[in-house]
């Protein structure tokens, strides 16, 4: 049982996505999806433990060797992503069935829950495998229940974001087909870790260079990278908010994951930092990002596009970590990684609990709610904190990693640049806490209550989360020194 | 040399026109032909990539010793099979956009998004 944990985790979501069909209760499908998603919590912990004692596992699919065969590959960097998806997953669906019964139809709710599963199938798919071409196929098994998801939402212009979201995607998508074939033509296979070795005999050549091209361009348009971003603000905006929640933690993280997997793993350091001028391209284009977004994000009334335009600004610190090409920089981008994850998922959830109560997240509509939802209210407090990254949040440790990596490579501006950026969130968090606490509750309008507590459960889980690893960062940066370091070959 | 590569050039110009149709057209499903005809390039390329010189296909057949590639074309199969899952979540949409708007006409819609962003201002 212990050994084939790898593909448990992908499987067992993927065999219960179809199961929720038979259920069609709505609470019943929900206690169902809740319990597998659970389970690959729990799988996640034991592989990342796994990991941590005992190195690299290998899982071959089918016995199989592995040029030839699909070998599923588990080290510090999948174990600690399968983490980040599968326990923000399982807290985020906890509150799913509350904010459901307000958002969605009783006949669509099989449907969401199934999409649901599909989802984490394809992240954790992406995420565990060790085979080029089974990344595209979960890439689109994700990606297509991911539109789905945000097609569900309430508002028309919900069908609108979400298709514009699937030409986007599947250019991309295709993009980084592209990118696989030249490179199975270069060295006909399609093992990560065969390619890697392969591919020094040839990488001098167009042909790799062009699928080099290929595939960072796809995977940029994954991850919602200045300014291949478009996709994204309306696509988080108007999907129910369970989906902003879940999509917003995990998809461009993942996103995130190919771009370290593939030029790191697959190409090397050497290789990937010399073909392009990578290195200054990301620089900018994750400093102008954190610019562009953070300043779009002032000037917005809509306070989940407020938060996804965050999102595209947090995604360009991560970039500055990987542009950095240090050991320390990349440790500060899966710091970033896993703390991101908490905060947007709390902010988002809390955004949830918002419409639940009030039908709306206009910034107009906030008015007077710290009163009335102190909870929540203060839970946006806290998680924008640490956003923004004040000590004792999460958000300070990983921009404190970033700050000392840039420090180190003797890059003093994007230092600076990186504090101005944090003040622009400065700006936006305040809007939203001036609206909920200084201003009078809306003439007219019934008094609002607290949240339930099936909301307000999952949202301070995820708060209290932001402290206590912001506070003992001992897991969080072990994982992630072991998993920087074993990319740069350094042996602690 | 140049010629005798031609059915890459042919993968290039089909990119080339899909990639075009995507960009240029604000009908949702002629950009959805579009995206088609992109992807039904990337299998082209995959199935000119997988053929050996006078290499037959790839079943076992009296006579035959020399196949050619079956990877590329068990890859590409799996990538037909996203494709089309990929046009019919779009064509879908597509219908639910047209019921919800009255249109597939990508002007038309950001008009009325424009419309109601203005009034929910207010």
């Amino acid at each position: 049982m212990l050994a084939h944990l790898p593909i448990l985790q992908v499987i067992v979501p993927l065999m219960a996505a179809p199961l929720c069909w038979f259920l069609d209760r709505s609470k019943l499908v929900w206690l169902f999806a809740l319990l597998v998603s659970g389970f690959s919590c729990l799988t996640s912990i034991v592989l990342l433990q796994q990991v941590m004692s005992s190195g690299t596992i290998i899982y071959q699919l089918g016995g199989w060797d592995a040029p030839w065969g699909i070998e599923y590959r588990i080290d510090e960097l999948n174990a600690l992503l399968l983490l980040i998806i599968s326990t923000v997953g399982t807290i985020v669906l906890f509150a799913a069935q509350t904010s459901l019964q307000k958002e969605l139809p009783r006949d669509r709710h099989t449907l969401f829950y199934s999409l649901y599963l599909l989802s984490l199938t394809g992240m954790f798919g992406i995420v565990a495998t060790g085979d080029l071409f089974n990344v595209f196929v979960f890439l689109e098994i994700s990606s297509l229940s991911s539109y789905a998801l945000i097609a569900l939402g309430k508002d028309r212009r919900a069908l609108w974001a979400a298709y514009q979201y699937l030409i986007m995607g599947t250019i991309g998508a295709t993009f980084i087909l592209i990118g696989i074939g030249l490179l199975y033509q270069m060295t006909g296979t399609l093992n990560m870790d065969d390619l890697a070795n392969r591919l020094a005999e040839v990488n001098q050549t167009r042909t790799v260079f062009a699928a080099f091209a290929f595939l960072i361009v796809g995977v940029c348009l994954k991850l919602a990278l200045f300014p291949l971003h478009l996709w994204l603000p309306n696509a988080y905006a108007y999907a129910p908010s369970i989906v902003t929640a879940f999509l917003a933690a995990t998809a461009t993280k993942v996103a995130v994951y190919l771009l370290i997997r593939i030029t790191y793993t697959i190409f090397g350091i050497e290789l990937s930092f010399s073909i392009l001028p990578l290195q200054n391209l990301f620089m900018i284009l994750g400093l102008v990002g954190i610019f562009a977004a953070s300043t779009a994000a002032i000037y917005k009334t809509n306070v989940k596009h407020i938060f996804a335009y965050s999102s595209i600004a947090q995604v360009g610190y991560m970039i500055i970590g990987y542009a950095i090409n240090t050991s320390t920089g990349l440790m500060a981008t899966l710091l970033h990684l896993f703390n991101h994850a908490l905060m947007k998922s709390a902010l988002f959830l809390a955004l949830g609990a918002v419409m639940y109560r009030v039908g709306s997240v206009q910034l107009s509509q906030f008015q007077g709610l710290g009163r009335q939802m102190p909870l929540t209210m203060a839970a946006i407090v806290v998680a924008g904190l640490s956003l923004i990254g004040v000590p004792l949040t999460v958000g300070f440790i990983s921009k404190w990693y970033l700050l000392v990596a840039a420090i180190e490579a003797g890059m003093w501006p994007v230092a600076v640049l990186v504090l101005l950026g944090s003040l622009l969130a400065v700006i936006y968090i305040w809007r939203i806490v001036e609206t909920a606490y200084f201003r009078p509750p809306l003439p007219g309008r019934e008094p609002v209550k607290e949240a339930p507590w099936t909301f307000l459960a999952p949202i301070w889980i995820l708060v209290l989360a932001n402290i206590y690893f912001g506070i003992d960062t001992r897991l969080t940066v072990q994982v992630a020194q072991a998993a920087s370091q074993s990319l740069f070959g350094i042996n602690p | 040399m140049v010629l005798g590569l031609y059915n890459y050039w042919i993968v290039v110009l089909l990119m080339m026109i899909g990639f075009y149709i995507v960009i240029a057209h604000g009908n949702l499903i002629k950009k959805l032909v579009g995206l088609t005809i992109f992807q039904t390039s990337v299998f082209i390329f995959y199935i000119s990539m997988g053929n050996v010189d006078s290499g037959s296909a790839p079943i076992l057949a009296e006579g035959v010793s020399r196949y050619s590639n079956p990877l590329p074309h068990v890859l590409i199969l799996t990538a037909i099979v996203v494709g089309i899952a990929t046009t019919a979540l779009g064509l879908a949409l597509a219908v639910r956009i047209k019921e919800a708007y009255g249109s597939i006409e990508e002007d038309e819609i950001q008009i009325q998004d424009q419309l109601t962003e203005d009034n929910s201002k207010c």
